[in-house]
């Protein structure tokens, strides 16, 4: 599926500094019986962000009006847990288009990059310095550069490198995907497959 | 060749090597593909728009297992999304020439226990399918591991995937296991010392006496959690125990098929000197039969102690807190005696014809306690059906239990069987993330033997205390 392309990102973030957020919290088992790619957003964390009711929880940052934009800044270790792409899916379909962390779940990290969502992996110490810029002004905007490779806090200035390899990058600045890709080397693969023992 | 002694993961990996793509990632040849019906609709989709075919249908092996009903089977299933979900995994495996076991299907089960036991998993094989827990195929000594749908598109359309080369991990546990304590213990503590992130970036190989002790039905426990401390996946080399379990199964190679597929897997193992990125050791005496307190499969002790003390579990103490707050738990209480609600034993973690035994080794002779709902749930219908051959299924029935048809169940509660919101479950299964087996639902994982104590006492036992001799 056809994503935005990627390259400079500016814009406020949603704090949520909570370490281990699983899969399940971003997108609940019981929401994943679609069979299309469709409407995810809406149950983006579900079960953090409404009641039993389905009235919103106030608490809850999504639902706090001060904090928006299209970058989501999580505590270490985000995405652990299921394999679902569709924790991915919702997270992009409710508008996010970057995740900030100071460690990312491999198959989240893996998902992200294949949709269009950029994961940005930094270290401990800055991912501290971006919760308290925003918890100091909820407008604080960032600054998420995918041709520099670099994050920013646009009020202070300052900034972090982080890492991706060319490949990806070229991916996600031109809109293209692994499936393009492995299309132009079926006779590679014909040829290799034809060696296997199983 | 070069003069570096290999692990088992580098000779498997580096076999299915395609092209090395310079700082990006490696173009991997997939030998099996499982697929079900929640993650693979949106890949079928997508090859339809891009006008794709699947490339070597052969490869790919469909069964329905997330959504399945664990009753009435024979009906049609009631919730309709389900439904919708199940039909489309039948219509696209047909379209495409896909083997598919769908509901009422004698094969049907979940798919990490039923590729094993028809003989489709196979050493030195790469194996991925739209869930985390492909790991457990790494027990055979295969690379293992879950994917997104957009890779499950890959896989169909090409048969390969782009990943980076993890790192590699071995962690080895030396000596012998006490009585009562099983593989889902040992896999349990080595999840709790390393922490639900401790092996991200990693493949993981488990190596030592402890492993090489265990039946593949325990290997297969392990390597389905490798996912819980973030590993990409684990593997135990084969051995004699691997290829007598493999061999005569219905899709395992035969004659002069079998006596080359032997020999080439009897080279799969860690040469002596091979060089991993990390290494972890542990020592079976100090395993004791494990539950979890908290909320990811890292909070985990000994049955026998305390919950710990916030400062003491390491990580952010908010993010503790709220776990704890979560389960109704609080630091240094200790986790026998607490009440059990539910009790849930099945999933392609503990779903597996052992597991039973196990489970039925303690509730012999004894009686479900009141006020204890339990679900019994084998992983398969092969499974159920040696329940029901070995007379484990007699034992069940005189102690108070029924026993459920095969499917995921209450480890992710996609169908009906979810834990209502409050309530404690003892479960053998997976993840105790909040929300898993139904919202407000609290999960303890443990073993077997655990989740069998609880189910005849009502509370958390420790079941060296029930076993016989």
């Amino acid at each position: 599926m056809a994503y935005d392309k990627f390259t400079v990102l500016k814009s406020t973030a949603v704090p949520m500094p909570i370490e281990n957020v699983d899969t399940d919290q971003i997108i609940p088992a019981r929401f994943l019986k679609a069979t299309e790619r469709k409407g995810f957003g809406d149950n983006l964390f579900r079960d953090w962000r409404f009641n039993a009711d389905n009235t919103p929880k106030k608490d809850f940052v999504l639902n706090n009006p001060i904090y928006s934009g299209k970058i989501l800044v999580g505590g270490k270790n985000f995405g652990s847990g299921s394999s679902r792409e569709h924790a991915a899916w919702a997270i992009y379909d409710y508008g996010f288009r970057c995740v900030v962390s100071s460690f990312f779940a491999d198959i989240f990290k893996n998902n992200s990059l294949n949709i269009g969502i950029l994961p940005v992996q930094i270290s401990p110490g800055f991912l501290d310095k971006i919760l308290r810029a925003i918890e100091a002004d909820p407008h604080a905007e960032l600054e998420v550069s995918l041709p520099e490779q670099k994050i920013t806090i646009l009020a202070s200035g300052e900034f972090e490198p982080f890492e991706i390899n060319s490949y990806k990058k070229h991916n996600l600045m031109n809109g293209y995907d692994d499936i393009d890709y492995l299309q132009s080397m079926k006779e590679d693969i014909r040829v290799f497959a034809a060696k296997s023992i199983y | 060749m070069s003069n570096t002694p290999a692990t088992l993961f580098d000779k498997v990996w580096d076999s299915h090597v395609v092209r090395k793509i310079a700082d990006g990632p490696d173009v991997l040849f997939i030998d099996r593909h499982f697929i079900h019906e929640v993650t693979s609709p949106v890949a079928f989709l997508g090859l339809e728009s891009r006008k794709l075919k699947v490339m070597f249908p052969e490869k790919t092996f469909a069964t329905a297992d997330h959504n399945t009903p664990t009753i009435n089977q024979h009906l049609p299933v009631q919730d309709p999304l389900s439904a919708n979900q199940l039909k489309a995994l039948e219509v696209n495996a047909a379209k495409y020439g896909i083997s598919h076991w769908g509901l009422g299907n004698p094969k049907n089960g979940i798919v990490h226990v039923v590729g094993p036991e028809n003989g489709i998993t196979l050493p030195g094989m790469t194996i991925v399918c739209g869930d985390s827990h492909t790991s457990t195929h790494g027990a055979f000594g295969a690379i293992a591991f879950g994917i997104g749908t957009s890779e499950v598109e890959m896989v169909l359309s090409s048969q390969c995937i782009m990943q980076p080369k993890p790192k590699k991990m071995r962690i080895s546990v030396d000596g012998v296991l006490g009585k009562g304590i099983t593989p889902k213990d040992v896999v349990l503590f080595i999840i709790s010392r390393l922490t639900a992130a401790g092996a991200t970036g990693y493949f993981v190989e488990f190596a030592g006496e402890v492993f090489g002790n265990m039946s593949m039905e325990g290997r297969m426990t392990v390597c389905n959690m490798s996912i819980e401390m973030g590993a990409r996946g684990g593997m135990i080399a084969p051995d004699e125990t691997t290829f007598n379990y493999i061999k005569g199964r219905e899709k395992a190679p035969a004659g002069a098929a079998w006596d080359k597929a032997l020999a080439y897997w009897k080279t799969l193992k860690t040469e002596e000197g091979a060089v991993f990125d990390k290494e972890y050791r542990f020592a079976a005496a100090d395993i004791e039969p494990m539950i979890t307190y908290g909320t990811n499969p890292g909070m985990g002790i000994g049955i026998t102690k305390n919950i710990p003390l916030a400062d003491a579990a390491g990580g952010s103490k908010s993010t503790y807190e709220k776990s704890l707050d979560y389960m109704g738990f609080h630091e240094n209480e200790a986790m026998l005696g607490k009440k059990v609600d539910y009790v849930f034993i099945g999933s392609c973690t503990n779903g597996r014809i052992e597991d039973f035994r196990a489970f039925a080794s303690i509730v012999k002779n004894r009686k479900k306690a009141e006020g204890v709902t339990a679900w019994i749930v084998p992983g398969s219908h092969i499974v159920e059906q040696q329940i029901k051959e070995e007379g484990i299924l007699d034992i069940l029935t005189a102690a108070g239990f029924q026993l459920r048809q095969p499917g995921c169940s209450a480890c992710l509660a996609m169908n009906d069987d979810k834990i209502p919101a409050g309530k404690y479950a003892v479960s053998t299964s997976n993840r105790n993330f909040e929300g898993r087996q139904g919202p407000g639902a609290r999960t303890m994982l443990a073993s077997p033997l655990v989740a069998a104590a609880a189910a005849v006492t009502g509370v958390v036992t420790d079941p060296r205390t029930l076993l016989v001799d």
